[in-house]
This record gives C-alpha cells, structure tokens and sequence, in this order.
C-alpha cells in the first residue's frame, strides 16, 4: 500500500508538473539571454561570455529557486488542501481508528515522492532554460550557435551541479513538509482550508529564500 | 464490553464529561444520547481512542485503552469497526477499494481472497454489485451501508456508530438501524451508538445512557423509557411537539 502511494504521489509530483516547470524554465532562459545581451552589449566581454552566464545562473539560482517556488504554489497547496480536506471530512480519524498510521501512510510518501522527483524537475529546468535561451536568442540573432554552444561548455564546474541538487533536495523536503503540516493539522471548515493551503505557500516560499540564501553562503564559503 | 470508568474531559476551562462510569454489553445495541453540546460525541471519541480523557479509564474487555502500549493498542485497533456521521468514505476510490482498505492495510489476504469477503460485506449490507461505483454516485443511505460494510470487514469486536441516521429519511433510519442491531447479534459485537434518534431509541435502545450537560442522567432500557419518571429523560424524549400531543390525546 505504502509502495502504490508513493508512485502515485512520484507521477502526481512528476509528471503532473512537468508542463508548468518547461513552460516557466523555458521563460525564465529566453528572458535571461536576452537581458544579458542588452547589458553585456557595447562591452568588451566576448558574446559567447553569454551562454557561460546563463548556464551558471540556471544551474545554481533559476532552475533550483524559481521551480521550488512555483512547486510550493502548485504541489504544497496541492498537498495542504488533499490533507485538510481529509482531516475535515474525517478520513483521518477513520485511519486512525482502523490503526493505520496515518502519517506513515499520508505524509511519508509524499516526501519521498518529493524527494526524488523535485530534483528531477530542477534537472530537467536547468536544461530547458539553456534550451529556452538557445532558442530565445540564436534564431533572432543575438548571437550564433557556434558562440552559445561554445559559452554553455565553457568553464563548467560540476560543483555547481552539486549545489543545484542540495538546493533541490532541501527545497523539495522544506515544501512537502510545510505544506504537509499545515493540511495535516488544519481545524475548522472550508475557510481554515484555505487559509492554511495559503499558508503553506507562503511559509513555503519564506522558508526555501532563507534555505536558499543560508545553502549559498555554506557551500561557497 | 466496554467500560467506561469515570471519565472526565475537559478543553480548557471547559469541562465536557464529568464523571461517566457506563457498562456497554456485547451482543447488545448500546445507545449514548443526549441534547446537542451534551458530550456524547467526546464521550464517543475518548472510547475509541480519538482523545484522551483528563482522567478515568476505558476497559475494551481486560485491556486499558488509556494506559495501553503501541503494539496492543494496534492490535486493540483491528478489532475496532467505526460508522461516522459523514461515512468517511474515501472519495478517490470505489465501494470495493473503499471496503477492501482495511484488508490492503492489515491482511496478506490474496486479491481474490479480499474481494470475496468484500462481497459477502457488500451482500450483508444488501448492496451486492455496486463495487464499481464510486460514493459519489451512490445515495446517503447506500453509503451509510457502504460505511457500516467496511466496518465490519475485519469482523470486529466492537463496532461505533457517531449519528447512523443523520440526514436519513425515517424508512431508511429504521432499515440502517435494524441492520446494526441484526450485526450486532449475529456476531456479539459490543456496538455503542450516538444518537438523538428517538425511533432509534425505541427500535433498538437495548442499553441506553442518557447524557445531560456531561453528566449521566441516566440508563436503562427501551422498555423503561417510557415508564420512567425521570425528569430529564422525559424532557429529552417528550421534546417532539408531535409526541407531546399525541400523549395529551391518549390520556
């Protein structure tokens, strides 16, 4: 049971997200490309400088920061609202009174579902994005493809990887957990419910910005 | 059985029970009412173990809910079917996956081992062939046999009932109530229901506790409620301006 729980919240988590992070990595690397070229332009730092920024700032802030951020909206609230709304309809007490361990069986595979699928989504951002700005900037040329692909492989650090997938799995536990908390223990009606849906997002957000500003300072010191 | 030994519960200031020492028989349709904010759902609640009372004890047969360790009380759990007010049914699954629940949770039963007992469930509440359907495509009275089919899937020991016949038309109260009692005997399963259904009460009020602020007002049988001369009581089962004038017109 527990298995078959887990798998549905992986392809809930997964899948069910995967168009709202392509649309928002491919935005955010179309945006980022061309902004920088409109900074970067009149200077003397090569164009293909270009591709290496991108690259870097998707891989260490965009793609871990913006896809938690649109998660916590998406899955946390998602998550609150399924919890509360059992809490509310009494699904909870009658688990609890049949002696199943009710956040073994409801919250557990949710992190874990979190857990392995949310960095998957923060890789699978980070190669929109440089896919987004590849398309964003080369067609209308900004710059050619020669110097994109040249600036994308340029001084790449695995590090940086590393750092996207810590910031992935601490924001990805921060979400489900908030959000699993504030649905779990929810009292009152539909009202409360959606206060606390609210408030998962919300504390959610607050939450991975202080995580994501405490992982930078650590893992860069 | 079931006992309660003088429980108290209090939120706050807010004194809720104060001091109910209840037998609630196997084999028997054991019936807790009361006014609305008379306690009967807390009392309900610290029995199966929902809350804590702030003192006493609830004795399921020799064991101490109260005091009882994780494993027992795990055990204790499985022996333990509950009807709620709102079914509780969950919406995500069908009859069949919603009756089957318990047995996915606690049994290594086959697939085909479990959907047959779930048809002899489904068959006992008489509703066979619906297992497809969903609760929402079902009706209240349906899914209230829906609710008392999973409750009895495990074949437990003692059986809860918060409020079987709420928002339930008078016929469809009489068919849930002669249905529980009906399990209750063939099985001797210790069954307390909350109610303020006054046909239940005289339908199949075998042991009856009267709660009033809290506190017991009284107990007894179906047979001695219309006899006897306590205040409250009468207040509580004469409350109907139908049965008011019903008794005026006899005498």
């Amino acid at each position: 049971m527990y298995y078959k729980e887990t798998l549905r919240q992986m392809y809930d988590i997964g899948i069910g997200s995967l168009p709202i992070v392509f649309l928002i990595s491919i935005f955010i690397g179309a945006v980022t490309s061309v902004q920088f070229y409109y900074q970067m332009s009149g200077t003397l730092i090569p164009s293909y400088y270009i591709g290496y920024i991108v690259r870097d700032m998707t891989i260490i802030e965009l793609a871990p920061t913006i896809t938690c951020l649109v998660l916590a909206g998406k899955v946390g609230s998602n998550m609150a609202a399924e919890l509360g709304g059992m809490r509310q309809k009494e699904h909870i007490d009658a688990m609890e009174i049949m002696g199943v361990n009710t956040s073994a069986y409801l919250i557990m595979p949710k992190v874990i579902a979190s857990l392995l699928m949310i960095p998957v989504l923060v890789c699978a951002a980070a190669l929109i994005g440089i896919l987004g700005a590849y398309i964003a900037s080369v067609p209308v040329g900004l710059f050619t493809s020669a110097e994109f692909i040249k600036g994308v492989r340029s001084f790449f650090v695995p590090y940086n990887v590393f750092m996207m997938f810590v910031k992935a799995f601490v924001f990805g536990y921060i979400l489900t957990n908030v959000s699993c908390y504030q649905g779990y223990f929810v009292k009152g009606g539909s009202i409360e419910l959606g206060e606390a849906s609210t408030r998962a997002v919300v504390y959610s957000n607050i939450l991975i910005l202080l995580a994501d500003y405490v992982i930078a300072l650590v893992l860069t010191a | 059985m079931i006992r309660a030994e003088s429980i108290y519960k209090e939120f706050g200031d807010q004194q809720v029970l104060k001091g109910i020492d209840f037998l609630f028989e196997a084999g028997k349709t054991n019936l807790v009412i009361g006014k609305s904010g008379s306690g009967k759902t807390v009392l309900l609640k610290i029995l199966v173990g929902l809350f804590k009372p702030s003192t006493g004890h609830v004795w399921y047969d020799n064991i101490d809910l109260v005091t009882a360790n994780k494993d027992t009380l795990r055990k204790l759990r499985m022996q333990v079917g509950m009807l709620f007010q709102g079914n509780a049914l969950f919406d995500s699954m069908n009859i069949e996956e919603n009756i089957r629940f318990p047995l996915d949770m606690f049994t290594t039963l086959t697939l085909k081992e479990k959907n047959k007992q779930v048809d002899f469930c489904l068959e006992r509440v008489s509703l066979p062939g619906i297992n497809q359907k969903y609760p929402s495509e079902i009706s209240g009275g349906m899914q209230k046999r829906v609710g008392i089919a999973r409750a009895i899937v495990l074949k437990p020991k003692y059986l809860f009932c918060d409020e079987p016949n709420s928002g339930l038309d008078p016929q469809t109260s009489i068919t849930i109530d002669e249905l529980i009692q009906d399990i209750t005997k063939d099985n001797n399963i210790t069954t307390v229901i909350n109610t303020h259904d006054m046909n239940s009460v005289m339908e199949i009020g075998e042991n009856i506790c009267l709660l009033e602020k809290g506190v017991l007002a009284w107990k007894g049988s179906k047979d001695q409620v219309l006899q006897d001369k306590n205040e409250t009581l009468h207040d509580f089962i004469f409350a109907s301006p139908f049965l008011q004038k019903l008794i005026e017109s006899n005498h």
